[in-house]
């Protein structure tokens, strides 16, 4: 059994971001870029799903800042092999970040065929397209996506995975393999690891380089988005703040309340 | 001459869903400047009968599949690629639900096609259509235009009212044969409701929702406090329905459910989109988060930067002792 994680880094936005002197991009000065949370979940999957067969896990990663903490702490947690791929700009958007990758996977050795290909479902720079469905019809892969629970009958070569709806309504489906799934959440949130453990992950030096090879011109051809212009969202309201100890404000919102009738 | 408007209609528990009548009304305000038609496109097995609400197009498209009977993004993608191959639209809306996640994110590779995703606004600026996109967990707005033909649009939940997007007389159905092979590999077997036993929260007066600002679990018992003073719930964001600290069944936004209590407390909620269209209909928010900067003020009535554990404390003292 063989599992392939795609991971990669987004803006982190618990950072103020600002626009560039462009007006149509983000200031990288001041940007800070973490793993996307989603393909943290993906990860954890893979993880969990190697903690109860034998399986093999791989992580993909396009390069980009920070990007080799997150591959050293995938080998921490327990991934067999961790691979950047190299010469993809940063923010290059999910249509030629899967594009590339499409190309690039399949030259990488032993990384395909993979029995289960898993990825975040989403990001928040998802600008122009999801990465995992889009590698997933590249690589000509069934996919589903928002799955938050993954069991594999690996000697049947089938998964059974459940996928959020709404209201806490799941679907049930049964995946043939290989498959592609975007994964949304899984049994347990992704694991602690050691900080030491990680040190020894990186004094291994455990990660493979590979370069990526070009896109075929009609995967990366046909993204026609131009962004005119990127601002702040101007809000169409704001809230009344109300000011003082916290003891202060929870009479202030108390008084609320009762001159609502709701105490 | 642009192609038409498509807007795929949305279906889930045998209706079609809120977000297809605001994405219906959000076409129906780009077609008549740009001058053309509003189609909505209905793929399924056996639900014609479903045509009759979408009044507020110009016509109805309706692909029945038996393949298509198990709502997947799989084969709605196949077989829209293939109409879309025939047809020729201009734009094809799509709901940004969980429904029809897979085929957001499926269609535009089927079509080759671009895709406009997180869109809260679109209009016709000198000829051509003009969208507004929420980026980075709702931090961002970009203003961007697409070329080629057709263009995906994911709209955002929220974009126009859903009210505006019903009525009308019943619409011409067309039903066009899709010539579309069905793809291997995903098979339906069921949907799970939810576990009974647990508070329904949209049933709900009184809600006190817990985002990743509380910082731990045990947290998680002081907005149980005041919630229990209240007299409602306790929910939460997703970060907190990730830890593990609540089930996916008190989670408000998307994947989970859509409130609109008298009073909703967004305790340590940043405010990103995917939570707020599912509480913003809240009579009265309250909102406590140590970024004054964080979306949620622009949502809420009243806000408060603060820890967020302390005034929940402070509010579930306040709150028992108005109630003696």
């Amino acid at each position: 059994m063989k599992i392939l994680v795609m991971m990669k880094m987004v803006p982190d936005i618990v950072e103020e971001l600002e626009v560039a002197g462009d007006g149509k991009s983000l200031d990288q000065e001041y940007l800070r870029f973490i793993v996307n949370e989603r393909d943290e979940y993906a990860l954890e999957q893979a993880l969990l799903l190697k903690d109860r067969l034998q399986a093999t896990v791989t992580v993909v990663a396009p390069e980009a800042p920070e990007v080799d903490d997150v591959l050293f702490t995938a080998r921490a947690k327990g991934a067999d092999r961790a691979i950047k791929v190299t010469g993809l700009p940063v923010g290059s958007g999910a249509r030629a970040t899967a594009a590339a990758l499409a190309a690039t996977l399949p030259g990488i050795d032993g990384a395909l065929p993979a029995d289960l290909v898993l990825g975040g479902c989403q990001s928040i720079d998802d600008l122009d397209g999801f990465v995992a469905p889009l590698l997933a019809a590249a690589l000509g892969l069934p996919y589903l996506g928002l799955v938050s629970r993954v069991a594999l009958d690996a000697g049947m070569g089938k998964a059974t995975v459940s996928k959020e709806y709404a209201g806490g309504v799941m679907g049930r489906f049964e995946v043939t393999l290989p498959a592609l799934l975007g994964i949304q959440g899984c049994e347990k949130p992704p694991r602690y690891v050691p900080i030491a453990k990680v040190r020894a992950a990186i004094a291994a030096g455990g990660i493979e380089k590979v370069a990526a090879a070009a896109a075929s011109a009609s995967a990366s051809a046909g993204v026609p988005l131009e962004i005119r212009s990127m601002a702040k969202p101007e809000a169409a309201g704001h809230a009344e703040m109300l000011q003082g100890s916290a003891r202060d404000v929870a009479e202030k919102v108390a008084d609320i309340l009762a001159a609502r009738g709701l105490l | 001459m642009a192609g038409n408007i498509w807007v795929v209609a949305e279906q889930w528990k045998g209706s079609i869903s809120d977000a297809t009548y605001e994405a219906l009304a959000l076409g129906r305000d780009l077609a008549g400047p740009w001058g053309v038609r509003l189609e909505a496109v209905l793929a399924g097995h056996g639900v014609r009968a479903l045509a009759a609400s979408l009044g507020r197009a110009d016509g109805v498209l309706y692909i029945d599949h038996p393949a298509l009977a198990d709502g997947t993004g799989e084969q709605a993608s196949r077989a829209l690629a293939a109409l879309a191959a025939e047809r020729a639209p201009a734009l094809v809306l799509v709901p940004t639900t969980n429904v029809s996640w897979d085929l957001l994110g499926l269609l535009p590779a089927r079509l080759g096609a671009p895709l406009v995703n997180f869109c809260r606004q679109a209009e016709v600026v000198g000829g051509a259509v003009q969208f507004s996109s929420l980026l980075y967990g709702g931090k961002m707005a970009a203003t961007l235009t697409a070329g080629g033909a057709p263009v995906v649009v994911a709209v955002l939940p929220g974009t126009r009212p859903a009210e505006a997007g019903k009525g009308g007389n019943p619409p011409e159905v067309e039903e066009v044969a899709v010539d579309f092979t069905p793809g291997p590999g995903i098979r339906w077997i069921e949907f799970e409701e939810p576990e009974a036993g647990d508070v329904d929260i949209t049933q709900l007066e009184f809600l006190v929702a817990v985002g990743r600002g509380i910082s731990n679990e045990a947290n998680v018992e002081v907005a149980q406090e005041l919630a229990a003073a209240l007299g409602g719930a306790v929910c939460g964001s997703r970060p907190v329905i990730d830890q593990g600290w609540l089930p996916l069944v008190r989670q408000v936004g998307k994947s989970g459910a859509t409130v609109k209590p008298r009073l909703y407390v967004a305790a340590g909620i940043s405010g990103a989109p995917e939570h707020v269209e599912g509480m913003k209909d809240a009579e009265l928010i309250v909102a406590v988060n140590t970024d004054p900067g964080a979306h949620i003020f622009a949502v809420a009535h009243y806000g408060i930067v603060e820890d967020a554990t302390d005034v929940l404390e402070a509010l579930a003292e306040a709150v028992r002792k108005r109630k003696g």
